[in-house]
């Protein structure tokens, strides 16, 4: 017998919810959870023996009202974003999907541990699915929590083919909530994909409209004198970099969503004044980290790319496409804003938490813009003197043109990057030399690109451990790439750039701690670095200065190995770096308790380690969750041999 | 002259052609002749393989760990299985061929026939660029004037065609000028710069007879620390006598979209070529400044002056052809790109 999922009857819902989304109602464009209404789809009854929870989904064009303007979309059964396939850990989910469009598509399931035939990337997995088209997947579902899928073919995932995907746990739920709500933000710009990445691969700066100009030169001058501003200014356009780079595809071209409706259809979630309230936050945005925060409710984070993790108070987080965040809130007897702003703070998202339906709450002041520092270039050389006294600078948030330290020796410039040779290898053993100075007592840290050092495991990092700088070799990866972090070093107690630290409290990914302690607690017994490059002027991205198409063969994984893979970014943006298949332990210091996660965002000039049980044979994508990044190179094939 | 005209046509007709082709190559797929088949077949566990995928759930012959316990770590020296093991109810018959890795060990295909699967990026696709860095008309004492360099390219992320032309042709007055496209193969030799070479189609119409000269080619053009993008080009003409060009300019931003350009140009040649008007050393030099105001990124009409200059040989020759030999010009055009 087939279990459809639940319904909310529309007549019932229009009578009894308010005004807001009404337009996107109308337009049959918005799923159920999008409504204002008293219960998204709740879980489904259990299911009897033999009964199989299955779901069939379409992909089809569809026009999306956004703000009263159509936009040509594509959508999983005619909405942006599609339903919601809720599930029971322990259920076969079988869900038949008909491509109505006519190009390939696909969808492939985020976070989901499957077959690798299941996965749903074209190329990859499967050939994709054909126009006309239904393709079966069939996987048992091994975990539960809150995930969501999406189209893993071309830009179809910047025009709306994606949904969320949430397992409810068959043990009772560590977590008490009275109600839940999916919060899923994305992104949608007038403009199709191809025109977004043609104009990025003409003028890399296309979208930015918040470079620094005239008025900020003199702004700065006149708080930080002419002279340290004009330093300042000369020390990034000498690397001909802009600080300013926060997000290749800006406000100025994108509405942000949340459950596919607009700031001003304002989404909205009720609820009962005393209530415990889950959000299920899923960053679908194809090109856009929000920062999530409720001016006057505290979030308690309960869970990240859905795996339980021990509770943390926060008061905003940061968010990548592809993560997960539940949090459980108890707002009181008052409305509040669920407020998304973009981390490049070009453009926010906006919802509402009411206790009924109409209420709206003040939406908070914008905030500026931040700004790259030293640190995101690679900079931060910590406690080492570097010869022209000035003391180094950690990350400074808010930054508004104070003097940046003055390069170091090892030049940015390319054609000096061409010869990079000897000069380079004697610049980064003084480097090296100078590290092991300073940080006397550690072991031996220094790894050059592309190393493999036996780094056993570094479960309880001590102090200094965290404090590590890691020189990077001499291998700058070629013309693929146009900038090297000359130091990386961890940073997973920095929350990013554009926070006020000093009087909220921000997630960061070295907070995170699993409520189960991992099972495979061998450390891992090999390392595989990659290099998170890319060169921003000709808008492609890479790993090790290599695209996809230069780097074809597979990243070979040994059945039930315990691995560590080390990504160092080299670029100055954030990347979220997204395995299929298998998760990823992240190494923040948790030892037995470091979370798994699905996708991990990797900060600039940052030295990120992962733990990996490579329990799935198969092969598997690794990717930037940026999709545009995806596409123009920065993808890799894992492969895990079968069991002997 | 002849050529010039129907060059700048196909200047700006072929990008249209190659934008729409470009576009046409990121299309999400191809459509797949051969019918998909239906997967869910193909996971029919058999009776078989089932006893092998519980008896892998039981004993996993794990590969041993170089690293015992001397790690700080609290590692618990258990060699526990990985969570995921013991459901695997679906999996795949294994190939009789399997593929080897590289740690010698089978690899399980996820389908045997991979043929015909679509790329999971689009990495290698092409694109097309053309910009009017300077399609201005020129004001000054002497006749008015018309002045272009519009150039662009065709490609990838690391080669690419690149057509060029430029030139200055009066408007007014005896209607004299010079001409020129560019034909070039580019390749990025490092992260800001592209090597180019190719052909020079060059052309002055004047008072005097009109002259046409082909010459070859060889430069790079790029962007330098401090964000100066220069375009530094050698000629060798077709009777072997070298000359040089090499351009700057720097793009200092007012405002979000009001953009001020100082711009510098100097063409030099180590022979003469005084039917051509060129003499040797230093010819002349161009240096203007131009505010645009960027309307859309890809239109911007702007403003400017700019002075242009002959020196030694070539203001002789410039003198006795009748050309001024030093003009300050006010200019106006458009910087548009597609």
């Amino acid at each position: 017998m087939i279990v459809p999922y639940e319904v909310v009857d529309r007549r019932r819902v229009l009578a009894a919810g308010g005004l807001l989304g009404l337009s996107a109602v109308l337009a049959r464009a918005a799923p159920t959870y999008a409504w204002t209404q008293e219960n998204q789809a709740l879980p489904g009854p259990k299911l009897a023996a033999g009964e199989v929870r299955s779901y069939d989904l379409e992909i089809d064009d569809c026009r999306l009202m956004i703000d009263g303007r159509a936009g040509k979309a594509m959508a999983i059964n005619g909405t942006v974003p599609g339903p919601l396939l809720r599930f029971r850990e322990g259920e076969e989910a079988v869900i038949r999907v008909t491509n109505r469009l006519k190009e390939i598509a696909s969808i492939h399931w985020h976070g989901i541990l499957l077959p690798p035939d299941m996965d749903g990337v074209p190329g990859v997995s499967f050939g994709g699915i054909a126009p006309g088209e239904t393709f079966t997947y069939r996987f048992p579902l091994l975990q539960s929590g809150t995930y969501w899928c999406h189209s893993h073919s071309g830009g179809q995932e910047l025009l709306g083919v994606y949904a969320p995907f949430v397992i409810d746990p068959v043990e009772p739920d560590p977590v008490t909530f009275d109600r839940d709500y999916v919060v899923l933000m994305s992104d949608w710009s007038f403009e199709a994909p191809e025109e977004i990445i043609a104009n990025l691969k003409k003028q890399a700066g296309y979208y930015n409209y918040q470079k620094r100009a005239l008025a900020d030169l003199v702004r700065d001058a006149r708080a930080n004198g002419w002279s340290a501003t004009l330093k300042e200014r000369l020390s990034w356009s000498k690397m001909r970099m802009d600080p300013t780079d926060f997000a290749d595809v800006t406000g100025y071209t994108y509405t942000y969503l949340i459950n596919g409706l607009t700031s001003d259809a304002n989404w909205t979630g009720l609820f009962r004044p005393g209530e415990r309230v889950r959000l299920r936050f899923i960053a679908a945005g194809a090109m856009t980290y929000f920062d999530v925060r409720i001016p006057g409710l505290k979030m308690t984070v309960v869970q990240a790319d859905g795996q339980n993790i021990q509770p943390l108070d926060v008061d905003e987080f940061r968010i990548a496409p592809g993560e997960t965040f539940d949090v459980i809130v108890e707002p009181e007897n008052r409305a509040y804003t669920l407020m998304a702003e973009t981390m490049d703070r070009s453009g926010f998202a906006r919802g509402t938490l009411a206790p009924r339906a109409g209420m709206t709450a003040p939406i908070p002041q914008r905030r500026p813009r931040p700004i790259r520092t030293m640190a995101d270039m690679g900079m931060d050389m910590g406690s080492m003197d570097m010869g022209a006294g000035e003391a180094a600078m950690g990350d400074m948030p808010g930054m508004s043109g104070t003097a940046a330290p003055s390069p170091p020796v090892m030049d940015m410039s390319g054609h000096q990057m061409q010869n990079m040779g000897a000069a380079a290898e004697e610049v980064c053993a003084d480097i090296a030399a100078k590290l092991k100075e300073a940080q006397s007592g550690m072991t031996d840290m220094t790894s050059t690109g592309g190393g493999m050092g036996a780094m056993g495991a570094m479960a309880d990092m001590s102090s200094s451990a965290k404090d590590a700088r890691f020189p990077h070799g001499s291998d700058t990866h070629g013309v693929g790439n146009s900038s090297i972090a000359m130091v990386a070093k961890n940073r997973l107690n920095e929350p990013g750039s554009g926070f006020d630290t000093e009087n909220s409290r921000v997630l960061v990914y070295e907070d995170l701690r699993s409520v189960v302690p991992q099972t495979d607690l061998r450390a891992p017994a090999r390392e595989i670095e990659l290099h998170i490059t890319g060169n921003m002027d000709r808008y492609s991205w890479s790993f090790d200065g290599k695209k996809y198409s230069e780097a074809r063969a597979p990243i070979a994984f040994r059945y039930g190995e315990r691995l560590r893979m080390v990504f160092v970014n080299d670029t100055m943006m954030e990347h979220p770096i997204h395995l299929h298949g298998m998760w990823m332990e992240l190494e923040n210091g948790g030892g037995a308790n470091q979370p798994r996660k699905h996708t991990v965002s990797v900060k600039p000039a940052e030295r990120l380690t992962v733990a990996i049980t490579a329990d799935a044979p198969g092969q598997w994508a690794m990717h930037c969750h940026l999709l545009l990044h995806m596409e123009m190179g920065m993808f890799r094939v894992v492969e895990v041999s079968s069991p002997v | 002259m002849r050529f010039a005209f129907p060059l700048l046509a196909v200047m700006f007709v072929l990008p249209t052609g190659l934008q729409a082709q470009a576009t046409g190559a990121q299309d999400a797929g191809e459509p797949m002749s051969m019918p998909m088949p239906s997967l869910g077949e193909t996971l029919q566990v058999e009776p078989d393989t089932a006893p092998n995928a519980a008896a892998h759930a039981k004993s996993m012959p794990l590969p041993s760990q170089a690293e015992p316990d001397d790690a700080p770590a609290p590692t618990i020296p258990t060699m526990s299985m990985p969570e995921r093991a013991p459901s695997q109810p679906a999996e795949p018959q294994p190939v009789t061929e399997p593929a080897m890795t590289g740690l010698n060990s089978t690899t399980l295909p996820n389908v045997q026939d991979r043929s015909g699967w679509p790329e999971p990026t689009a990495d290698s696709a092409n694109y097309s660029f053309l910009v009017t860095e300077l399609l201005e008309y020129r004001e000054s004492r002497a006749a008015g004037a018309v002045r272009w360099d519009i150039y662009g390219w065709y490609g990838g992320d690391v080669n690419r065609l690149w057509v060029k032309t430029e030139g200055l042709q009066d408007v007014s007055g005896p209607g004299g000028g010079e001409q020129e496209g560019q034909l070039l193969y580019g390749r990025l030799i490092s992260p800001f710069f592209d090597f180019q070479a190719g052909v020079r189609f060059a052309h002055r119409s004047g008072p005097g007879s009109n002259q046409s000269r082909t010459y070859a080619a060889i430069g790079v053009q790029g962007v330098a620390p401090y964000r100066y993008s220069l375009e530094p080009t050698l000629f060798i003409s077709q009777d072997g006598k070298i000359s040089m060009r090499a351009t700057a300019t720097y793009d200092q931003q007012l405002s979000q979209r009001l953009i001020l350009q100082p711009r510098f140009e100097f063409d030099a040649a180590v022979q003469k070529d005084r039917s051509f008007g060129v003499g040797s050393g230093l010819n002349k030099t161009e240096l203007g400044l131009r505010l645009r105001y960027e309307v859309k990124r890809e239109f911007a009409p702007y403003v400017g002056v700019s002075w242009t200059q002959s020196y030694g040989s070539t203001k002789r020759l410039a003198r006795a052809d009748g050309e001024d030999i030093s003009l300050v010009s006010i200019v106006a055009g458009v910087r548009m790109w597609f």
